[in-house]
């Protein structure tokens, strides 16, 4: 297992330093000047000038990047020009509140998306299957944004069923003590359970936003995987010998279809999590995704670096993450690996 | 088996962790929302001090509320009943007595003003801040330059409740310069505590911490979430204000802003589209007040140093073919004053802003398009630029505008600049025609002649227009102002406004209103000439 | 006597494409109702420009935000231009937008992967090591960052579609090339003096074709989804131009004072297209490979 993992680190570290390559001449391609924006508005080329030397943006790209590496590895992730803080402090004040967004989003969406999945390959190509698909389809047809603004309407404006679309939690809650940055998680700890429902209150727009968005992959997936499950012998064997349909259903054939569905999850986390950008921007979601978003169209360099780089780094734990999910929950992959 | 077992135990963890043990009820911190005011804006600030480097207009708003000047303006009240800042009257706020000398101007500071920490607040306190912001350079140092103060030696400690400013050349605006929120008076021992030798000015630390003796205080900020002011008990400046506690939160999403005033979830907001002002003043369930831009102006501007605008054929032949009207009901829905149209008889006052001519007339535009040497039309497609910041209002503007243009022969591409680089792409000076807007914190027609028409001043100079005779009319003015001598003064205002208008190197479209949302309850708003909130007047109830 | 060695002529494998199409689709109405909206979209594009009532860019500001009526069946926008026109004639710049990044990510994926697959050793790491720095990336960050960094044209919305999808298509083309490299027909070309990127693009590549065309289907609705998802931040298309994506945008600030037609029928048209294109590639997947039927 051990090296498993090892090998799959070293694998991923020229990813990494390919994104970090790329991401640095990306921002620098930005238009806009970081210089001319700190100047203020009522500079002289003179003054800007000086500004530029002042930041080390007049040095050659090479030096610049020789300077990035070094205060990356020294894990300084550089200043946001917009903000003004520390990108490594943002970043992390930031991250759980996408990352609780995100691990809602995902569990509202196996919740919806793994029954219409197993619903539908019980009956393939019948009415149900269709309608699972056209429903789990349309929910990304449309722009994520979108979603999110039609559900604030009808569910706020219209109905006043959600709360304000205000962010994290109502004005005048305060955030529970901070434990891991989950308001979910560190209210229960704090044993405060009117914090716990306002900061749930306040998820589950965005989150089922979200969940909409990837309910067709997963569904996709499990349809298609237990389909594969439910054709084979053992469950033939176990339906022979006359087990009720739930037990063969769920104990044993979804058991072993879940693995592949697995390997999905992972794949969809990343892909919402690099997503919800917008959804953060609908719902004024304090996230890394509304901050990258921001400094972005600023031309703001550093926290789009290291958002983007926290975002290669995630993405490789996490498919590390699932393959060893996978050799525990299959002995087989172990002894393959 | 034993693979199960583990996790089945897992997962009979993992719920038992997940059910809270019944406590009880713990306190809910929520303080009374009669004493908290709550204001959704799409951005925030960057930096709680204006003297900062790159503070956006937001934190202006920040170090309006939490430091105090030496003097603030009094109140008049304008034809909409609404309470606007008098910019000939001034009022004590630090200072307690004020007197105007020749050549300089000499306060007497309050003896019970004292910081957020205690400290009691004297000259050496004020001193060193003019100090830092004629030396930080950047915008505080520009505006302060504006008011001509720009040397540390014109601000003299006399004593300890005494200070001076000695001016260096007789200037009009010298007094009206240190009501403006850059010259802020900061608690200099603390920040000088917390100075290093990279950052002499203490610049770190104001950019997160408010250190002045006015009338709030930043508790919680987190930059592009929310800020948290609670007032200063010990203000000494004015009157207690009534509100407690001002809670400013981001919400980037304008029709999310628009419903959460309608539901009342939110107090206030000054960030919506003119659409939704326009809208919900005529609903009537919120109250909706709409000033205008104390001097200030948006415009079509061209590149007079390049063809085909310096041709003045050219420019006049755009300026017949603006859609004004179009612009004024589908963009600004009519929450402006037209900068347009003025009768041909019209007399030129002595006053800014001041509509030109000009009205839409697109067979006039086309037959000096001829006149230009163009008969059919431009032979290139001109871009056309715009500040995406403010998208809502420009983005219209220039599709209106091009769709006229075409109409003359004269095809436009548009190209969107994102908010962060257009400061940038202004100062270049290499875009043919662009939309912007320019408005000054002190209300004078030279003020704003001399930022905007002069030749030397060339960063708000967007045209890049060069003309001695508008130079002689505009320093003639300032010079007039400063000795007093009004005959002089007004022939050269009407003299610098008649030239705008010949020469006509941009195109004033119209002066936009500030306008604000608020719940019924909520009374004490007042117009100041930063267009930005004063928490200090308002009350709830 | 009978004569045995006669067999009945072959049909030509056109007739057999088509008379296996039409089972398919008649086995499953679904995939035949996405075949027929998708000749609709086509034919919107093609035509639409030609047929709509009134100029998608002709502005009347007295008629602004006028809901669907006799004389504007979808109402009007902000600036009183017939939103009818402007969703019809914008079928042609999404279709356009969806044709264009799967084109260019079939060549620039299809053919990296197929040469990885093809050749092995260091094609094959490198191409691999660009795939997997790619998707390391938050995807639609990096397509914002592409679009920010080079303009908003609608070339580089096509490229930075098709860059961030570079690395699928390039996986799923190389596992089929390293299938095929030892295959008869490969063996025939080579020994006929056909050089190895002639194998690659004429005996290879389009073997690939159908396998990947299920991906392109999909492909094509995240197209114009990402479109939509830039206009929403700004980066999209340039204005006055119609494209689906930024009138949801544009039209979304107009909910909530109750202009909704402003952003519903872009949208809807919007979700029938990528829906169209999304069951579409599930018909394509049947058709292709009755063994990998989902």
């Amino acid at each position: 297992m051990l090296t498993m993992i090892l090998k799959r680190l070293m694998m991923a570290i020229p990813s990494l330093i390919g994104v970090v390559i790329v991401t640095f001449l990306l921002t620098r391609a930005l238009p806009g000047d970081p210089a001319a924006y700190f100047a203020g508005p009522a500079a002289t080329p003179q003054a800007i000038q000086e500004i530029r030397v002042k930041l080390g943006l007049d040095r050659p790209l090479i030096v610049q990047f020789g300077h990035y590496v070094d205060d990356l590895a020294h894990g300084n992730l550089g200043t946001s020009l917009t903000t003004g803080q520390p990108v490594a402090s943002e970043l992390r004040n930031r991250l759980p509140a996408s990352a609780e967004l995100t691990l809602l989003g995902l569990i509202v969406s196996i919740i919806i998306a793994v029954p219409l999945g197993i619903l539908a390959a019980t009956k393939p190509n019948s009415l149900l299957d269709h309608a699972c698909r056209i429903v789990a389809t349309a929910g990304v047809s449309l722009p994520v944004f979108f979603t999110g603004l039609i559900l604030v309407y009808v569910f706020y404006y219209q109905l006043g069923w959600a709360p304000a679309p205000l962010g994290r939690l109502d004005v005048f809650f305060t955030e529970p003590p901070h434990v891991t940055g989950f308001y979910l998680i560190d209210s229960l700890i704090a044993r405060d359970p009117e914090t716990f429902m306002a900061a749930l209150k306040q998820l589950i727009l965005p989150a089922l936003t979200l969940a909409i968005f990837s309910l067709a992959p997963i569904a996709r997936m499990t349809r298609a995987s237990m389909l594969a499950v439910l054709s084979s012998d053992f469950v033939r064997t176990a339906r022979a010998s006359g087990l009720s349909a739930y037990t063969v259903i769920i104990t044993y054939a979804f058991r072993n279809a879940m693995l592949p569905v697995i390997t999905t999850l992972g794949m969809v986390f990343s892909f919402l999590l690099g997503a919800n950008v917008l959804v953060e921007k609908v719902f004024a979601w304090p996230g890394i995704g509304s901050y990258a978003v921001e400094a972005l169209l600023a031309s703001d360099f550093a926290p789009v670096q290291g958002f983007v780089l926290t975002m290669a780094v995630m993405y490789v734990a996490i498919n590390l993450m699932i393959d060893v999910l996978y050799g525990v929950i299959d002995p087989r992959v172990r002894l393959d690996a | 088996m034993k693979r199960r077992d583990f996790l089945k135990s897992v997962t009979a963890l993992t719920a038992a962790a997940a059910v809270p043990a019944p406590a009880g009820w713990s306190p809910a911190k929520a303080q009374s929302r009669q004493e908290t005011l709550l204001i959704v804006s799409e951005s925030g600030p960057n930096n709680l001090d204006i003297h900062g480097v790159g503070t956006n207009v937001p934190g202006y708003e920040v170090s309006w509320n939490c430091y105090d000047r030496l003097i603030s303006h009094e109140m008049k009240t304008n034809d909409q009943g609404t309470p606007y800042y008098d910019k000939t009257k001034f009022k004590p706020e630090l200072a307690e007595d004020m007197n105007i000398g020749d050549m300089s101007v000499t306060f007497k500071l309050r003896k019970d003003a004292t910081f957020q920490d205690g400290t009691p607040v004297t000259a050496k306190d004020v001193k060193w801040s003019f100090d830092r912001a004629v030396t930080v350079g950047g915008f505080p140092t520009f505006q302060m330059s504006a008011g001509s103060l720009s040397k540390p030696e014109q601000f003299v400690i006399v004593d300890d409740n005494t200070f001076r400013v000695d001016f260096m050349k007789k200037d009009r605006l010298t007094v009206p310069d240190l009501a403006v929120i850059v010259p802020c008076i900061l608690n200099s021992e603390l920040v000088k505590s917390k100075a290093t030798e990279q950052d002499p000015w203490g610049l770190e630390f104001t950019k997160l911490n408010t250190v002045g003796s006015g009338a709030y205080k930043v508790t919680n900020w987190t930059a592009g979430s929310q800020v948290v002011l609670e007032r200063n008990d010990n203000w000494k400046g004015g009157p207690l204000p009534k509100l407690k506690r001002i809670i400013w939160r981001m919400v980037p999403d304008a029709g999310n802003r628009r419903a959460l005033l309608e539901r009342g979830d939110a107090d206030v907001s000054y960030d919506l589209p003119n659409k939704d002002f326009s809208e919900l003043k005529s609903d009537g369930k919120l109250s909706i007040i709409s000033t205008p831009y104390s001097n200030g102006i948006q415009y079509i501007g061209m590149n007079v140093a390049h063809p085909p605008f310096d041709n003045v054929k050219v420019r006049y032949a755009i300026a017949y073919a603006i859609p004004y009207q179009k612009i004024m009901d589908a963009v600004m829905y009519n929450l402006a004053k037209p900068m347009f149209g003025a009768s041909a008889e019209a007399p030129t006052e002595v006053a800014w802003p001041q509509p030109h001519k000009f009205n839409t007339d697109l067979a006039k535009a086309k037959a000096l398009l001829a006149e230009a040497g163009y008969p059919n039309g431009l032979p290139d497609p001109i871009q056309m630029s715009f500040d995406l910041g403010f998208a809502g209002v420009n983005e219209p503007t220039c599709v209106l505008t091009q769709e006229s243009l075409a109409q003359i022969g004269i095809q436009t591409t548009i190209n969107k600049v994102p908010g962060a680089n257009w400061r940038t792409e202004l100062t270049k000076k290499t875009m043919p025609l662009f939309t912007n807007v320019f408005s000054g914190w002190l209300d004078y027609p030279e003020y704003f002649f001399y930022w905007c028409y002069h030749s030397g001043k060339s960063i708000f100079n967007t045209m890049d227009y060069q003309s001695p005779p508008m130079d002689a009319f505009v320093d003639g003015a300032r010079t007039a102002a400063a000795t007093g001598d009004m005959d002089s003064y007004n022939k050269d205002v009407k003299g610098f406004v008649d030239l705008a208008y010949t020469d006509m190197p941009r195109i004033p479209l119209y002066q936009p209103y500030v306008n604000i949302a608020m719940q019924k309850n909520i009374t004490g708003y007042q117009y100041w000439f930063h267009r930005r909130l004063d928490y200090r007047n308002f009350a709830k109830g | 006597m009978t004569d045995i060695a006669t067999s009945p002529p072959r049909e030509s494998s056109l007739t057999a494409l088509f008379k296996h199409s039409r089972y398919v689709l008649g086995e499953n109405p679904v995939t035949g109702f996405a075949f027929a909206l998708f000749v609709l979209i086509v034919l919107a594009s093609v035509f639409g420009p030609h047929i709509v009532p009134y100029d998608p860019l002709a502005s009347d500001t007295t008629q602004a935000l006028k809901p669907p009526n006799a004389h504007h069946w979808f109402g009007t926008d902000q600036l009183g231009r017939d939103v009818f026109s402007r969703v019809v004639v914008a079928t042609r710049l999404d279709f356009f937008i969806a044709i264009a990044s799967v084109a260019l990510v079939f060549l620039m994926g299809g053919l990296a992967g197929v040469a990885a697959g093809f050749f092995g050793g260091w094609t094959d790491r490198i191409v691999g090591r660009i795939a997997d720095t790619i998707m390391a990336f938050p995807l639609f960050v990096l397509a914002m960052g592409i679009v920010a960094a080079l303009g908003n044209t609608v070339q580089n919305i096509v490229l930075a579609t098709a860059i961030v999808n570079f690395p699928l298509y390039a996986r799923i083309a190389r596992a089929e090339a390293n299938i095929r490299r030892d295959a008869g027909f490969v063996e025939a070309a080579r020994l006929s003096g056909n050089s190895d990127w002639r194998i690659l693009s004429f005996q290879i590549l389009p073997n690939v074709f159908p396998i990947l065309v299920v991906q392109m289907s999909l492909t094509m609705g995240y197209a114009i989804l990402n479109a939509a998802g830039l206009s929403f931040i700004g980066l999209g298309v340039r204005p006055p131009t119609p494209e689906w994506g930024i009138m949801v945008a544009e039209g979304s600030a107009f909910m909530v004072s109750g202009e909704w037609w402003n952003a519903t029928f872009p949208g809807a048209a919007l979700m029938v297209a990528v829906f169209c294109f999304n069951l579409l590639g599930d018909g394509l997947r049947d058709m292709v490979d009755p063994r990998r039927r989902t």
